[in-house]
């Protein structure tokens, strides 16, 4: 019942579906017999994922998607138009030019106009479904002036995306099949009773993005070839090792989109999902914020008060990896470099003279400025240096001293 | 028949001592026992792709893994793939090449004899090393039959098994395509020109061709896999610089041509079977020769449409979507011939002119799904779905594989010397072709929905068509159990009503001129042939 429903409901989405209508109703007829759906019976369609027993390309999202649907039916119409004049006069003949019925065979076997007819006639045929599939190629591979830039990285197996350009730059996370669905894959699949209709699509982080504009993926893989789809995008795009592709879109509505894997990468293939949200700018903004406040709030926190310690040990790391190529391991300079051990601006009370420099850098940049480090890193390598060698003057910097003077 | 017999005179008995017991295969260099051979081969090939397949199909019946994991899955896929394309279907051809093109160019055997007994004897070890792979560690290679790097650089050490195979297995295709061309052209009995020849001599004179162009390039390609695995090289591997999208031009280069090496002699078996049931001369049959030449000179052009989503620039998209689109204008011509062919004969329908009417109306839909994928927007959102698997059963089973049914059924009293059982191979036939599109047809609607090809488990929208595509796929697999078992064992056995030396009564052609079961030795003297070519006149 509720199968005959979704086929019903899809059969909506396409104004011609009619002639899908027959094998539907025999497609129907079948699968309630098997055994092996019924238990399975009480699956729904999936919004922006696949139907049940789903005949026709999804519901298009975007243009381009819309525009592929369309160029189906018209290739279709014109097929099934010529696959149905060509053998309705095979049949005809199958029917009238039969031995049983006493036809007597022609002697005919060529035809020069007929054979010169029938050569040009499709050619022109095949001109007329170039010319509209042309003009859908050119427009769907046009990935300029984008407005959001996105890079996703085929993994074996899982998706990872990066927000390359626009809001939500620096954006980055990866999108993993749900583990209870992998789970239940290996047990046998879902059982008797069990509804789920995003089976093998449900993900821990999904790809969220903007309505209405035009978003455009780069893709690459990590590993081995992976391709991005999302068939209510109308997109398809081999993520390949050591490449970068790209291909868009341009979602005309919000919701959840899904697509999978497509391209054979190794015995998890089946399981690494894609799931795109698509939401409205506001609630875009309000995600993007939320997101990078988190990473943020991952990184250090600069408002935490340190102990000397632990701000010295981290401090080493900093020095070793920035300083001690100029200052040197024992922090004594060498020739036109400054020593730090003994120096007057690192011993002094005054926390921010020292500050000062870091953040300024003195000498026309002999001293280059450091400011593109953390608040935590800076405060670290400065207590290092006012806590080293012969310098124990057991100050401590805190990071909020670098918030306060970088104002 | 007696007429061919009397070409004999009794100086040339000593030729005629059959080899006997295991010798007689061993050290076969008769063309008609390579022939059955190659076809004993590759029939057995045919069912352990098809026990793969079952394999397949039994995984898919429901979602969730029941069966096998997926790694055995992708195994089970590949291995599918490379036993069916290089294990049944182009062998079988050969075999119908070694069987019939010097019984029907009037020759007394093929030109290289022994070296056609080693094309034969190779691909033994070939085949069973393809199908010992599963039991080395790490199981069969996984990486698809189209071996796409740089997957194919994670397989174990099958994957050089499987490369080495068919190595072995392209060298002996290039000896039996040599053999091919070289009997065609030096041994056709005198007055049988060229353009007198049969379609079916044709067909796979251009296709000996197409093999000889590209199995090399396959070999290159996989060479270049084997070194980029073992030898520290970089040609595919991006790790080092190399190029994946490099390996599948290469791949596809061979792998466009290989798909038209696989139709074109079905389209000559078809061509000689509807003629002889329609009781009337093929319609047009020099376009029928220059469309094939045709279809193999585009073939060579057209192979990045398999590669529409790899992100070529549109220039190439668009150069590739055209090219490809214009192979259906010779296809359609053939078509067309065979129809023409057809009208106002005076036709009967015994089972391999039901094949040859299935082949035509179900290899058409394949070939009209074909041009709906060359369409590179529609590609984009079918390329490597269910849709594609559908399109490529429909022109490899529906095509390739009924044509040799209809074949094997049109000269099985020449190669036996008894008919085969009517009513059974009518039994075969509605069974196959129910079967047949039972389980493939569903397949459209999965790759219109999305579903990727390649999945051992898939989301619950997908599970009624896929049931359906199971339960069709069994019943196909059985009807090929039946068909050898009740109809293919009792003809090799000489069980059935005896076969006259033309039991057609609108076959022409000079096979139909030796008696049935065509002797050891045929045409050891050139024979006079009438003026069309199809008849020997004393």
């Amino acid at each position: 019942m509720t199968q005959a429903g979704a086929i019903l409901e899809s059969a909506k989405q396409t104004p011609l579906a009619l002639f899908c209508k027959a094998s539907t109703a025999a497609a129907v007829l079948v699968s309630s017999a098997s055994v092996s759906t019924a238990a399975l019976a009480a699956v729904k369609d999936l919004p922006g994922g696949p139907g049940v027993n789903q005949l026709n390309l999804p519901e298009p999202i975007t243009r381009i998607a819309a525009e592929q649907i369309w160029l189906h039916w018209f290739m279709m119409i014109i097929c099934v138009v010529i696959f149905v004049a060509v053998f309705g006069v095979m049949f005809y003949s199958i029917w009238k030019h039969r031995k049983s019925v006493g036809h007597k065979a022609a002697n005919f076997h060529e035809s020069t106009a007929v054979e010169i007819a029938w050569t040009v006639i499709p050619f022109l045929i095949v001109i007329g479904m170039a010319l509209p599939a042309t003009k859908v190629l050119v427009a769907s591979k046009d990935t300029t002036n984008a407005d959001l830039t996105i890079k996703a990285t085929g993994m074996q197996w899982k998706w990872g995306y990066e927000y390359i350009k626009g809001e939500g730059e620096g954006i980055g996370f990866v999108s993993t099949l749900d583990s209870t669905h992998r789970q239940m894959s290996n047990d046998g699949g879902p059982k008797k009773g069990q509804e789920i209709d995003n089976y093998l699509l449900k993900v821990d982080n999904p790809l969220v993005v903007p309505v209405n504009q035009k978003v455009r993926i780069i893709t690459t893989a990590n590993d081995v070839i992976h391709a991005f789809a999302v068939p209510a995008f109308g997109i398809k795009q081999d993520a390949i090792p050591g490449f970068v592709r790209d291909t868009w879109f341009r979602a005309e509505k919000t919701g959840d989109f899904y697509g999978q894997c497509q391209e054979l990468c190794g015995k998890e293939h089946a399981y690494m999902p894609i799931h795109v949200k698509v939401v409205t700018a506001e609630q875009y903004s309000q995600w993007t914020d939320a997101k990078l406040k988190e990473a943020a709030a991952k990184a250090d926190d600069p408002s935490k008060v340190w102990t000397q310690t632990d701000l010295v040990a981290r401090g080493e790391k900093v020095y070793a990896a920035n300083c001690a190529a100029c200052h040197q391991a024992n922090g004594k300079g060498a020739g036109p470099i400054k020593p730090l051990d003994g120096s007057a601006i690192v011993l002094d009370k005054d926390h921010l003279k020292q500050i000062t420099v870091m953040l300024n850098g003195v000498n026309n940049g002999a001293m280059p400025a450091w400011k593109q480090l953390s608040d935590t890193d800076l405060a670290a390598v400065v207590t290092y240096t006012k806590n080293n060698w012969s310098n124990k003057t057991g100050q401590v910097v805190q990071p909020a001293e670098f918030v306060a003077a970088r104002k | 028949m007696s007429a061919v017999l009397d070409h004999h005179d009794h100086a040339h008995d000593h030729d005629h001592h059959a080899p006997t017991g295991w010798r007689r295969w061993v050290y076969a260099t008769n063309h008609k026992d390579i022939g059955t051979l190659y076809l004993l081969f590759a029939f057995t090939m045919l069912m352990v792709g098809g026990i793969l397949a079952m394999g397949i199909r039994a995984e898919l019946y429901q979602p969730g893994l029941q069966l096998v994991n997926p790694e055995l899955f992708n195994q089970l896929t590949t291995m599918h793939g490379l036993i069916m394309v290089f294990g049944a279907i182009m062998p079988a051809f050969v075999g119908f090449a070694n069987w019939m093109i010097p019984l029907q160019i009037g020759a007394s055997d093929m030109a290289f004899a022994r070296m056609n007994n080693f094309s034969f004897w190779l691909m033994i070890p070939a085949g069973l090393m393809l199908m010992l792979s599963f039991f080395m560690p790490g199981g069969a290679p996984a990486a698809g039959w189209t071996l796409y790097a740089p997957l194919t650089l994670q397989m174990g050490p099958s994957m050089d098994a499987g490369i080495f195979a068919m190595h072995i297995l392209g060298a002996s295709s290039i000896m039996g395509s040599i053999n091919i061309i070289v009997t065609i052209l030096n041994m056709r009995a005198p007055g049988m020109t060229l353009m007198k020849m049969p379609m079916f001599c044709w067909t796979w004179l251009i296709t000996a061709y197409l093999l000889i162009a590209v199995m090399p390039v396959l070999a290159g390609a996989i060479t270049m896999t084997l070194t980029d695995r073992h030898f520290g090289t970089s040609f595919f591997n991006p790790a080092g610089g190399g190029d994946p999208v490099m390996y599948q031009h290469i791949f596809w280069f061979f792998g466009h041509p290989e798909v038209y090496i696989m139709i074109l002699p079905a389209f000559g078996i078809v061509s000689q079977i509807i003629p002889a049931f329609a009781r009337k001369r093929l319609f047009g049959y020099a376009s029928m020769v220059y469309a094939t030449g045709s279809i193999a000179i585009l073939s060579f052009v057209v192979w990045a449409h398999h590669m529409f989503t790899t992100g070529m620039p549109v220039t190439g998209q668009l150069f590739f979507m055209y090219s490809t689109m214009l192979i259906a204008i010779p296809t359609g011509v053939k078509v067309f011939n065979w129809i023409a062919t057809m009208w106002k004969g005076s036709m009967t329908f015994e089972t391999p002119m039901l094949f040859a009417v299935g082949f035509l109306f179900v290899f058409t839909m394949g070939g009209f799904t074909g041009l709906i994928l060359s369409v590179a927007p529609i590609d984009i959102q079918l390329q490597d779905t269910y849709y594609v698997v559908a399109h490529f059963h429909y022109v490899l089973v529906a095509g390739s594989l009924y044509a040799m049914f209809a074949g094997y059924y049109y000269w099985c009293p020449k190669w036996t010397g008894v008919m085969y059982n009517e009513t059974r191979g009518k039994i075969h036939f509605w069974w196959s072709l129910i079967a047949f599109n039972v389980t493939f047809f569903p397949m459209h609607f999965l790759g219109l929905a999305g579903m990727p090809r390649r999945y051992a488990d898939y989301p619950m929208q997908f599970a009624d068509f896929n049931a359906i595509a199971s339960i069709g796929g069994f019943a196909f697999g059985l009807a090929q159990v039946y068909f050898f078992v009740f109809i293919v064992i009792p003809t090799m056995r000489g069980i059935g009503p005896k076969a006259s030396a033309s039991p057609w009564e609108g076959a022409e052609g000079l096979e139909w001129e030796v008696p049935s079961p065509a002797p050891f030795h045929t045409f050891e003297t050139p024979p006079k042939l009438n003026a069309n070519a199809t008849k020997i006149v004393a």
